[in-house]
């Protein structure tokens, strides 16, 4: 039934696979870096940007069964959601507060340095 | 707003239950369309577990209601140790 439907197919998650493994910085984001669409989406752009980190975006707003696969293979339900060096690192709260902490720039450090 | 969403007090009593917080705070930011929300919680069950994992247990809680919420803003998921009560008194 549509209840059990899961939008993460194998195919779907081999390729987000690669997508956060060949990138140290990944946003799935709603919008792009230069045009975000959701003020989540932009305060977490605007942080990488003040880090200067390489990093790219991918637009969930233009991939319907790649926003629904995300939300299963991250077990987080919104949007924007950060990954460091192939692993979820959070939601825009937590890389608020990260980047705030310092554990922000700590994790990409690692990750730029792995 | 398409419809009404979920109310303030549907989003309190599911944290309530699975969370059982000392102290709470649901605002709701969507001007009353119930669709965006700001959460502070307090809670023992967040005792030994990174910010990232207590999100997961917020979501968690709240998963029949996300899915009608398009924004949920976690404040702040602290323990009870970690909670001030008077912020105002220890200003960074």
């Amino acid at each position: 039934s549509a209840r059990c439907f899961s939008a993460l197919s194998p195919e779907m998650k081999s390729t987000i696979d690669k997508v956060v493994q060949s990138h140290k910085v990944v946003l799935f984001m709603k919008g792009t870096k230069d045009f975000p669409q959701c003020g989540f989406s932009n305060t977490v752009v605007q942080i990488l940007k003040s880090l200067n980190v390489p990093f790219e975006t991918l637009n969930i707003l233009e991939n319907d069964m790649l926003r629904q696969g995300m939300k299963e293979y991250s077990s987080w339900p919104t949007f924007p959601q950060l990954y460091i060096d192939g692993e979820f690192f959070g939601g825009c709260d937590i890389t608020i507060e990260a980047y705030k902490n310092g554990q922000l720039q700590e994790q990409i450090e690692k990750a730029m340095c792995s | 707003c398409r419809d009404m969403g979920v109310t303030k007090e549907e989003v309190e009593i599911a944290l309530n239950s699975s969370l059982n917080p000392s102290h709470l705070v649901v605002i709701d930011t969507s001007g009353g369309c119930g669709a965006s929300f700001e959460v502070t919680i307090v809670s023992e069950h967040f005792e030994g577990k990174r910010l990232l994992e207590r999100h997961r247990l917020v979501n968690t809680a709240l998963a029949e209601q996300m899915k009608q919420i398009h924004a949920l803003s976690i404040k702040k998921a602290v323990t009870p140790a970690q909670w001030n009560p008077n912020p105002t008194a220890s200003q960074q």
